[in-house]
């Protein structure tokens, strides 16, 4: 059990010296290919990862040999290795795809920075998965962020720019208040190895100090997590990034700060009463409810897609935040399923409107009339990703959302399964606009024309994501075990 | 009861406390967009003062060992905000770099200018 597995290292260390590679090359194609060799070799490890994990239990790595806590220690569990096959998958995805829509968005000589940008997040995301530090989480959410901003300036709008400034301000007060939590933790344990904080956190829980440590992380991830109301910088930064910026990051990045605070939550105060302790959980519950309702109800109101497709992440997340804060194996198993799933179902979406971008260069709703006959295909992956946003049954998103509205009952807390499906309502008013304006508006009209052709490898790319959204609406047992299996870890209970 | 001493004995914590409330309050409160960093600045290193007086006991030399030491202060916290310093550094070049082709794209560097303009151009995209 006590093995190091390199594997684990590799994830991280590949994408961290591949990323400098690309500024040295200094040229679009070859920093392209090397991203594309990179991504596609992280996925390769992460399911080899996965499948050990689930066969064999927890890998470790223990950093130039150290021994935890002293050392940094990498760690990965069913969860950990969950979320790392959803960051490896839509890495390997949108990397292909950025080729031809990143040659169209982003001027021909900083295309290299664009890569190197990719892979340092990639980096950084995964970083934050396999860490078992709580210190060195903080340094890869700081990786993360910073070439996220980047890349969200990149966009082709000067509005970008206003976007990652804003992005910029507000993810560095919720990582600085991420590390006061930190710091408040360590004053009172003396550690900073997650493990080794759950086992001393029951001794100081109810201290005013780790009081405070628990507000300064709730809200810091929060920010990070755009948790209704902390949300105000995702819709504009997700608007104005280039388009396969917004597909990775919105597959991605709000999914591994929800990893972030199921980390802290169930496994830092795993062995505490978590719920009894503190009084969050009519907070959270409040948040995800208030999010989910107003959140979709600003995007029925959008006209520019990628915004709406944004207000509808924070809706979105809404969900998730809820399942959490049921604290029962239940509602986390759906929250973390829903995490899987949500990334597939909006990388599908991102990834069809950044198709759409390219090929017509328009963007709102009343300049895509009659879409769905210009671009058949592509539209229809659009509209499968529209279905798993509001939880049709044979999608993706079903599958979650059930299993939300089942742990609100097992949890005697039927007002919100009640809520659940109402706002799922809300859902299908926004994807019905989009589906009105692609195929039934104004139909004796010429539909817009598509002015360049959608290569095959943004299309592709496409359709593999919401083809696996269809799989796992479907075939949901493989992930919805691996979801209870991760569940019941946190919950305390092998 | 306050008791003087212990209010005395904590006064790190107290300078931690008024430059991370200050340092907030300018992020919030400005509207100039370089004045909005300095404000991060300062939030960020009420944290780092916060680390530091962490490690610190009284009387406590350099974790050497050696048999004239006895009581030393805890080197992990001051460690760990080199990095933290190293991660603030690159958030304020970014952020004034991003200040820079804020300024080149939109003329000026005041929020609501910026907010004013950005209004005006989704007023006539509609």
């Amino acid at each position: 059990m006590l093995t190091s597995d390199p594997w684990l290292i590799l994830l991280v260390v590949v994408p961290l010296l591949a990323a400098p590679v690309c500024v040295l090359v200094r040229n679009a194609t070859a920093a392209w290919v090397i991203a594309l060799a990179v991504s596609w070799s992280i996925f390769a490890i992460a399911i080899k990862l996965l499948i050990q994990v689930l066969e064999q239990g927890e890998v470790f790595y223990r950093i130039g040999g150290w021994d935890a806590p002293w050392g940094i220690e990498y760690k990965l569990d069913p969860l950990g290795a969950f979320v790392v096959v959803i960051i490896a998958t839509i890495g390997a995805v949108v990397i292909p795809y950025a080729k031809k829509s990143v040659e169209n968005e982003i001027q021909k000589e900083r295309i290299y920075l664009f890569y190197t940008m990719m892979l340092l997040c990639i980096s950084g995301l995964l970083g934050i998965t396999v860490t078992g530090d709580a210190f060195n989480l903080f340094v890869f959410l700081e990786i993360s962020s910073l070439s996220s901003y980047v890349l969200i300036s990149m966009g082709q709008d000067r509005r970008a720019l206003t976007a990652a400034y804003r992005y910029l301000i507000m993810g560095t007060i919720g990582a600085t208040f991420y590390i006061i939590g930190v710091g408040l933790m360590y004053q009172m344990t003396g550690s900073l190895n997650i493990a080794d904080l759950s086992t001393i956190m029951p001794a100081v829980a109810d201290t005013r100090t780790v009081l405070a440590a628990m507000a300064f992380l709730t809200v810091g991830i929060s920010l990070k997590l755009a948790l209704f109301p902390l949300h105000m910088w995702l819709p504009n930064a997700y608007t104005f990034a280039p388009s396969a910026v917004t597909a990775f990051l919105a597959a991605t990045a709000t999914k591994v700060s929800l990893y972030v605070l199921l980390r802290i939550f169930f496994t830092v105060f795993g062995e505490v009463d978590l719920f009894a302790t503190f009084p969050l959980q009519p907070v959270l519950i409040g948040m995800a409810l208030a999010g989910m309702f107003l959140a979709s109800l600003s995007a029925i109101w959008q006209e520019n897609l990628k915004r709406m497709m944004a207000y509808s992440s924070v809706a979105q997340i809404g969900y998730m935040v809820l399942g959490v804060a049921l604290a029962t194996e239940a509602g986390l198993a759906g929250g973390i399923i829903h995490l899987f799933n949500h990334a597939l179902v909006k990388g599908t979406a991102f990834l069809a409107i950044g198709a759409i971008i390219y090929s017509t260069g328009a963007v709102t709703l009343r300049d895509l009339r009659g879409i769905g006959k210009s671009m058949p295909l592509l539209m229809a992956a659009f509209i499968v990703a529209g279905l798993g946003l509001i939880g049709v049954p044979l999608t993706a998103g079903f599958v979650s959302k059930w299993q939300l509205v089942t742990a609100t009952l097992e949890a005697d807390m039927w007002p919100l399964a009640a809520l659940i499906l109402l706002s799922s309502l809300l859902a299908v008013i926004y994807v019905w606009r989009i589906f009105e304006v692609a195929y039934l508006r104004d139909s004796h009209l010429p539909p817009v024309k598509v002015i360049k052709k959608l290569p095959m490898s943004m299309l592709i790319p496409t359709w593999i994501l919401a083809l696996a959204s269809l799989y796992f609406g479907t075939h949901a047992t493989l992930t919805m075990d691996i979801a209870h299996t991760a569940a019941r870890q946190l919950m305390g209970g092998m | 009861m306050i008791d003087i001493p212990d209010l005395i004995g904590l006064l790190n914590y107290w300078v931690v406390i008024v430059l991370m409330m200050s340092g907030f309050y300018v992020v919030i409160a400005q509207g100039n967009l370089i004045k909005k960093i300095v404000g991060l600045n300062i939030f960020q290193v009420s944290v780092f003062v916060f680390y530091i007086s962490m490690g610190k006991i009284e009387g406590g030399s350099a974790p050497i060992l050696d048999e004239a030491v006895k009581i030393y202060s805890n080197p992990l916290p001051h460690v760990l905000i080199l990095t933290a310093i190293v991660v603030g550094v690159a958030t304020t070049a970014l952020a004034l770099a991003l200040v820079v082709r804020i300024n080149a794209a939109y003329g000026t560097i005041e929020e609501d200018e910026i907010q004013a303009i950005e209004h005006e151009e989704e007023d006539v995209a509609c």
